[in-house]
């Protein structure tokens, strides 16, 4: 019940929302109203999880044989609650960056945003591939109207990147995939174990297996990332919850899910023909690194930076060894916290100064000394960096890398730690040590509250996983069997 | 004698090819519609030469005629009938040509199309 | 007998009593009235018969009527069975909401005199076209499908634009060759078989000795109809035809007729020939999938550059009906159910963009598509129908066209290596129907209004509620399609059956 409640919460929401879009106090109001409640409801759930239940709802039966409802089992509970609780802090900070920076259409992007919040929730507690891809299409669609909120011919070609890459392969590859599925196992189901284990065998399973990889675009594995740049003409509150957060979790949530619950780690483990993962995923890592190196625009080379860590959740889980998936899984927390830093950061830039690109940042520090505080400890949790949550995630899959005596994973993480320090941490120490480049066009301090203290809030989370992570880690455990 | 016996056939196909070219090479939409009645006259003439039989008459039974051989009486009534959706075919086919010469000036197919292209 | 006993009858003679009535009633707006009045009722009817006909599915789920009480195969017998009823569905269903919807449309682009004759073609259109799927017999089939092609003739010529009158002219040569090669198929079998029952015909078929003139007569039939049914490549009438008809006749043309003619096809192809020619199966697979591969991709690659928003539609309904095609082509059961499913789900997907084309027609010049731009922001509601309408359309799961493409894919992926590739031919054209989706939906949100686009906001209420009914019933049957599902799953067992 508390699942339907967790999708159903947002839609009335963004219903609200739309009601009260003439009062400006009022819509906020809303939506962190909205926000709180759904955290709650979601958090409600976690004890519950932790304690093995399995709460499942039907909803109906569109197919006969295929259901459409919901299934909490860890990994989604655990995708819920970070997109739940970082809603409340990214509304908080909404307010503060779409009032400082005059933004058009407010109320729709509150309406779309609920929405799309609803869609993650739905990806997190689909009960099988069906309602995954329910609610995986409705994410690309709601997110359409954000991304290309400005409006201008230069955001449009880019919001059309954006849907043509999502829907393109979700279409032409990720459904294919499931219609595959089901005839093979005659089941969408999402069970323990797998449920292609002998059904399908030989290199199909390495074809079936990138039918969903490339097909989950949203995960932005090489070569189906380029929407993942194009999504940055964004307002950054975008950027920073659904394209650090809601849409490419729930891409890499997808895949992690399809390998434990669909395939089945054993299985895959066990077939030659999927290997060609781990190098996809590896080759992701150290390119989009190697592509970051090269940015001048803060944005686009925060996006880059996603695609690789995005991709070490994929190279977590291709590893397929017990630790390794526990390591994917906390990395989707850990990397959420500390992208969503960045993000927020990088917002707060640009609203008070309107900078953009690196070079401007020289000695800005000394303006906004909280914002660039908190994107340092974003960056050294990107980086991998005790005592930051980064940290505790590469711990896990290296240990998980280990365990499969994977050198392949082993080289390329700590390849990508050495790009990774390569490119960020020039930008902090030219922000906190150089003195100013560019002198502003009026003098500013730190951007408006609201977004200062959501920046604070998730950088503080960032610190917080690395000391207390055991829930994160207990949960995760489950998948895999782990006492 | 195999092609004599299939005389009615040879005549249905020839019919129906003439109305055919007609309908596809001539510009003059009146002409294209002269065919297509053509086309359909020779589906009737396949209907009617069906139901005949050597020796048979219409099939009105009399009381005097007990070993009359009659002609089937159902194809000559189903053709009726598309005669008559021919006819209504034909007319409205026509009652279009009036129309389209009154908007184009012209009832030739190519002209027509000129004038739809330009405009 | 009870007045339920005879639906099947009224089916076909409600609307065709009212059409002259209808043609009399001079007072404005009067004609429109009765014309909706006698189309609802139909629609009722065709409820009512699915109700029936799914109550009685445990008894092979057909009704018979004997017309005038003369017993089959010599008196004419009416038979609603899954498909026809689903047929039926669509003919009454989207009559209704393009009658209710276009009210408007049709008073301010047609003449107070010619309302009312307007108005009794439609409802012989709608007689005709219901005639087709209730009757059991070959020949009354085409008598009622030239009723249904004249008055549609009519219909369209009603057009504003003088191209109506060429494209008409077009289609009512085409139509009648595709009529007449009909007539010549159903000559042939009846000359083999002495019969023109369908379920009679393929019974004495058995028993036929000659192959040869059956074997025409299945060449002529499939043939005429798939021109009836602008099947690639004898699609050509089609796009002008829906581009330059009133709108309100387009909403209702796209979503019945060519479907009726796919109806009369699939009936003639399983239950005559199928048992009876043994290799009808691989002819009309072969002679059909190439077809309907090839329509596909070329109507959508031509809807991918086309100016106009009907015609636009237009090439979307050639790729569509290729879709049909392609499920039939697969000759089994998942293949069958599956084009039976799209026959109703297109419908519903095409029926609803041509609604909104209407409501918008009260604020455009025309449809071309530099028009378009900013027609989002003028008429929101509208426009957020015909955008729900063309996820239905590309197969954006929670529609119904994302339950057929399922269906679709499955079947075809049940087919092994051929298979792959019309799943292949399925999902590329799905993606280039996003493509020319996009080109409407874009400038109409994002784009700015050219001065001489038209004026106005949002359509008045009442059209609007119907829009979103039927904009709503894509999510509906998305979500939960048991309905047509059941209906094209019993449909495709009847036209495999067995024999009788």
């Amino acid at each position: 019940m508390n699942t339907l409640l967790a999708v159903c919460i947002p839609l009335v929401g963004a219903v609200l929302i739309g009601l009260t879009g003439r009062r400006p106090n009022l819509r906020e109001t809303v939506t962190l109203g909205t926000a709180a409640a759904l955290a709650l409801v979601v958090f409600a759930l976690i004890p519950e999880v932790l304690a093995g239940a399995r709460p499942s709802i039907t909803l109906g039966e569109p197919f006969p044989g295929i259901r459409l409802g919901f299934l909490v089992e860890p990994l989604g509970m655990m995708f819920a609650g970070i997109a739940s609780l970082l809603w409340i802090v990214n509304s908080v900070y909404s307010i503060g960056y779409m009032r400082g920076n005059d933004e058009k259409h407010q109320t729709r992007f509150y309406v779309c945003f609920a929405i799309s919040i609803a869609a993650a929730m739905g990806i997190a507690f689909a009960g099988n591939l069906l309602t995954l891809f329910l609610f995986y299409e409705m994410l690309t669609i709601a997110t359409y109207p954000l991304v290309s909120h400005k409006g201008d011919s230069e955001t449009l070609a880019s919001a059309r990147v954006y849907l043509g890459i999502l829907l393109t392969t979700s279409i032409g590859l990720f459904l294919p995939a499931i219609v595959w599925t089901y005839l093979a196992a005659g089941t969408l189901e999402f069970a323990p174990g797998g449920i292609l284990a002998e059904r399908v065998t030989g290199p199909a399973v390495g074809l079936l297996l990138a039918l969903y990889v490339f097909g989950i675009g949203k995960a932005a594995v090489m070569p189906v990332h380029r929407w993942l740049p194009a999504a940055m003409v964004a307002p950054t509150p975008v950027s920073a919850l659904l394209h650090a957060v809601a849409v490419v979790k729930a891409g890499v949530f997808t895949i992690l899910k399809v390998i434990v619950y669909v395939f089945g780690m054993d299985y895959l483990f066990s077939t030659p023909s999927s290997a060609w993962l781990l190098y996809a995923a590896a080759f992701t890592v150290v390119a989009a690194s190697l592509v970051a190196l090269r940015q001048t625009n803060l944005k686009r080379l925060l996006a880059y930076s996603t695609i690789g860590q995005l991709a070490y959740v994929v190279l977590a889980a291709a590893v397929l060894k017990p630790l390794s998936e526990i390591g994917a899984a906390v990395h989707i927390v850990a990397h959420a916290f500390g992208k969503i830093t960045l993000f927020f950061a990088a917002g707060a830039i640009y609203t008070a100064s309107k900078k953009t690109e690196l070079h401007q940042l020289g000695g800005i520090a000394r303006r906004m000394p909280w914002t660039l505080a908190a994107f340092t400890i974003g960056a050294l949790s990107m980086i991998g960096v005790p005592p930051t949550a980064g940290f505790v995630s590469k711990w896990y899959i290296l240990a998980g890398a280990f365990q499969g005596d994977n050198y392949v994973a082993i080289f390329t993480i700590i390849t990508s730690t050495m790009l990774n320090a390569a490119y960020f941490l020039p930008i902090v120490y030219a922000a906190w040590f150089q003195p100013e480049t560019v002198t502003p066009k009026k003098e500013h301090g730190e951007a408006p509250w609201p977004v200062v203290a959501a920046v604070c809030t998730t950088a503080a989370l960032t610190l917080l996983l690395f000391f207390y992570n055991e829930p994160v880690v207990r949960l995760e455990r489950q998948i895999v069997a782990l006492p | 004698m195999e092609l004599i016996g299939h005389f009615h056939y040879l005549v249905f196909a020839v019919l129906l090819m003439t109305g055919f070219y007609a309908l596809v090479a001539k510009q003059n939409l009146i002409k294209k519609l002269l065919g297509l009645s053509i086309f359909q006259s020779a589906v009737f003439l396949l209907y009617i030469t069906m139901s005949t039989r050597e020796g048979g008459t219409a099939p009105i039974i009399r009381p005097e005629a007990v070993d009359q051989i009659y002609a089937n009486p159902l194809p000559q009534v189903l053709i009726l009938t598309a005669i008559v959706v021919g006819i209504a075919t034909m007319a409205l086919g026509l009652a279009i040509v009036v129309r389209i010469r009154e908007e184009y000036d012209s009832i030739e197919d190519n002209q027509i199309r000129r004038m739809d292209r330009r405009s | 007998m009870t007045l339920v006993d005879h639906l099947p009858a009224l089916q076909v003679v409600v609307p065709l009593l009212t059409a002259p009535i209808a043609a009399v009633l001079r007072p404005r707006d009067l004609a429109w009235a009765a014309a909706t009045a006698a189309s609802a009722t139909a629609f009722a009817i065709a409820i009512a018969l699915t109700a029936a006909v799914l109550a009685g599915s445990g008894t092979g789920g057909v009704l018979r009527y004997e017309m005038g009480g003369w017993a089959a195969p010599y008196g004419i017998e009416l038979a609603v069975d899954s498909l026809s009823a689903l047929v039926l569905l669509l003919i009454t269903g989207s009559s209704t909401v393009a009658l209710l919807a276009g009210r408007r449309d049709v008073a301010r682009t047609m003449e107070l005199h010619r309302q009312p004759l307007f108005y009794a073609a439609w409802l012989t259109a709608v007689a005709g076209l219901a005639g087709i799927a209730v009757t059991g017999d070959a020949f009354n089939v085409f008598v009622f499908m030239e009723i249904s092609s004249l008055a549609t003739y009519v219909l369209i010529a009603g057009g504003q634009d003088r191209r109506a009158l060429t494209s008409v002219f077009k289609y009512l040569i085409m139509g009648t060759v595709g009529a007449t090669f009909y007539l010549i198929g159903v000559g042939l079998v009846y000359m083999m078989t002495g019969t023109l029952n369908f379920a009679d015909m393929e019974a004495r078929m058995a028993d036929v000795p000659a192959r040869a003139p059956v074997l025409v007569a299945a060449g002529f039939i499939t043939v005429g109809l798939a021109l009836k049914a602008a099947v690639f490549p004898l699609h050509v009438w089609l796009p002008n035809a829906y581009a330059y008809a009133p709108h309100a006749v387009t909403t209702f043309i796209a979503a019945s007729s060519t479907k009726v003619a796919l109806y009369v096809l699939l009936r003639f192809d399983f239950v005559v020939f199928q048992h009876n020619l043994p290799p009808h199966a691989e002819q009309f697979a072969d002679f059909v999938l190439p077809l309907a591969v090839a329509g596909v991709l070329f109507g959508s690659a031509v809807a991918l550059f086309e100016s106009n928003l009907k015609r636009l539609l237009g090439y979307s309904s050639v790729a569509q009906i290729g879709y049909i095609v392609l499920g039939a082509g697969l000759v089994d059961a998942a293949g069958l159910s599956a084009g039976v499913l799209h026959m109703f789900n297109h419908a519903l997907a095409k029926g609803t963009l041509f609604l909104a084309v209407v409501l918008m027609s009260q604020r455009l010049i025309s449809f071309d598509l530099i028009h378009i731009d900013g027609i989002g922001r003028r008429m929101p509601w509208t426009m957020a129908a015909f955008a729900l309408a063309a996820a239905s359309l590309v197969g954006i799961p929670g529609t119904a066209g994302f339950v057929s493409k399922w269906y679709l894919l499955s079947a075809a992926f049940a087919q092994g290596a051929l298979g792959i590739l019309l799943a292949a031919v399925i999902l590329v054209s799905s993606l280039m129907a996003l493509a020319y989706l996009w080109r409407v939906l874009e400038p109409a949100y994002f784009g700015t209004p050219l001065e001489t686009s038209g004026a106005g906001g949002e359509a008045p209420l009442g059209p609007l509620l119907v829009l979103w009914a039927a904009a709503l019933g894509n999510v509906y049957f998305g979500l939960v399609p048991g309905l047509p599902l059941e209906l094209a799953q019993n449909a495709a067992a009847l036209l495999l059956g067995a024999g009788p």
